[in-house]
């Protein structure tokens, strides 16, 4: 039985296509992909992102915790409501997942992980807590959610039992005109989200009014109890937001550069072969965090690639796992689409470090070798071509 | 089954989703179904095959991506590539648009009996339908 969103219902309504994601029963799109790619970028979109996991941590040792728990340091937000993004790493070097944290005070933060990995970060997450103390609350989103099953089965004494009110949906409104329109949905919000600079979040009444995303374009992302979520989606529909699906996501993210996990990172890379070495904070060197040893001194593990962008100047569509022939070595794509900004294909690649950007390099692509050239991975920012 | 999605009368179908329309000439049209477009979503690039190539029929010639994924075409017929709708391939999208009418490449068969058999074997619009 696939898990469902408290939007089911809304995206059925909306005429959605749904696939299977990681477990969760998501729209894939609407009718166009394309279109509501195009939305994002030129007005205001949104998309249904409540298969991913919110979870609370709680205690005054949390940010204690959470210095040893995660490669980017927790210290440096003090303002309540800032956002930091971070890779959650094995001792290994290699990447769990990776996740926002939300600061309110020392102690109590919001984190959020992705969908298919909550199953093996919320046990990870939960064992560390040993010798700290802090507890861990999942909001699950549903019944059979069995991140939620792991929360309420812990060995863990101080995990409470996750109730029906501890149920979260979440929304991403994304696009130039996306603040706008959501404060016409929700007027009253205004006046607390008017001053959120970028990755800083406001709690409004029961809400989490967050200004982060993963489109390359202003926004927020709402956090609302489970029972509001399908009023709420419908306000915003009613103020012009054009409901997106996980297509325009992928299409989205990828033309802002944006690593998703699974498909371009994994247990198997560290954060500095996969573009995050700007997360990893090394400032204190006081701080011991889980996979420190891995990435740096002198029993570091050896970095071999870099994290890049391929625009391909042939005609034709890159996709995962191709091989890219340069001079310094082969490399792989771990991200390919067609770019709808850009009209043009794009892609992120795992490529020698010597391989430099702008140089132009092969990608295999059934029985044909095409010309692509190497750019920074960030190929649109605010609607405008980076390229 | 989709009601936007049905196949139209005069053609025949592969299970693979091509159609094949036999024209006046004797050579035969390929494009793939409406189906097949509605559930590739946004088609952004059409590989289509070399002039003067000779295919066999359940032969690969032809690719259309999308946004989502790439699909390899097969030719329902045996013959010689005669034409290529460079139209559809400088607008990928008109096979969203009407994919009956975007259609991809016409093939002259060798042999008009052969031909026939292989028509023969592909399945009418009610058939196709059936499978959907």
């Amino acid at each position: 039985m696939p898990l469902r969103t408290p939007l089911y219902d809304s995206h059925l309504a909306a005429g959605a296509k749904m696939v299977d994601f990681s477990g969760w029963e998501m729209p894939i799109h609407y009718g166009s992909q394309i279109e509501e790619h195009h939305a994002v970028r030129r007005d205001a979109g949104m998309f249904d992102v409540s298969h991913m996991c919110a979870l609370d941590l709680a205690g005054p040792d949390s940010r204690a915790y959470l210095r040893h728990l995660l490669a980017n340091d927790v210290a440096k937000l003090t303002t309540p409501g800032k956002a930091l993004y971070s890779c959650l790493l094995k001792s290994s070097g290699g990447v769990i997942d990776d996740l926002i944290v939300y600061f309110f005070t020392a102690e109590r933060y919001r984190i959020v992980v992705n969908a298919g990995t909550a199953v093996k970060d919320v046990p990870w997450m939960r064992a560390q807590l040993d010798g700290f103390d802090a507890e861990l609350i999942v909001h699950r989103t549903d019944n059979d959610d069995p991140v939620a099953i792991i929360a309420t089965q812990g060995p863990n004494a101080r995990e409470r039992r996750t109730t029906a009110n501890d149920s979260v949906a979440m929304i991403a409104v994304q696009g130039p005109q996306a603040r706008e329109r959501f404060w016409t949905a929700f007027p009253a919000s205004r006046a607390a989200t008017e001053t959120l600079a970028v990755f800083q979040a406001a709690e409004v009444g029961d809400w989490l009014i967050a200004r982060t995303g993963y489109t390359g374009e202003d926004g927020f992302e709402i956090t609302v109890p489970s029972a509001d979520a399908a009023p709420v989606w419908q306000k915003l529909l009613d103020a012009g937001i054009k409901p997106c699906g996980l297509g325009a996501r992928d299409t989205l993210r990828l033309e802002a550069g944006m690593n998703l996990y699974g498909q371009d990172m994994d247990e198997g890379i560290s954060p500095y072969e996969a573009g995050l070495k700007w997360t990893v904070d090394l400032k204190d060197a006081a701080r011991d965090f889980i996979g420190k040893a891995a990435l740096e001194g002198k029993n570091a593990r050896p970095v071999r690639n870099q994290f890049a962008g391929l625009l391909l100047l042939d005609r034709g569509v890159l996709r995962a796992h191709q091989k890219v022939i340069t001079p310094q070595g082969d490399g792989e794509i771990t991200s390919g689409t067609y770019s709808p900004t850009l009209n043009q294909s794009i892609a992120l690649a795992r490529l020698p470090v010597a391989v430099a950007i702008g140089s132009e390099v092969e990608v295999e692509i059934r029985d044909k070798r095409l010309k692509a050239r190497v750019v920074k991975p960030s190929f649109v920012r605010n609607g405008k071509p980076l390229i | 089954m989709n009601a936007s999605v049905k196949p139209a009368a005069n053609l025949k179908y592969s299970a693979s989703h091509e159609w094949a329309k036999l024209e006046a000439d004797g050579t035969v049209t390929i494009g793939i179904t409406d189906h097949a477009q509605e559930a590739l979503g946004d088609i952004v690039f059409l590989e289509l095959p070399a002039l003067g190539r000779v295919v066999k029929a359940g032969e690969e010639c032809a690719v259309v991506e999308s946004v989502k994924a790439a699909s390899d075409i097969y030719s329902p017929v045996s013959g010689e590539v005669v034409d290529i709708n460079q139209a559809a391939a400088d607008a990928p999208e008109s096979v969203n648009a009407d994919a009956y009418a975007a259609w991809l490449f016409r093939v002259k068969p060798a042999d008009a009996a052969q031909c026939a058999t292989e028509l023969d074997g592909l399945l009418d619009a009610a058939a196709y339908g059936a499978t959907l």
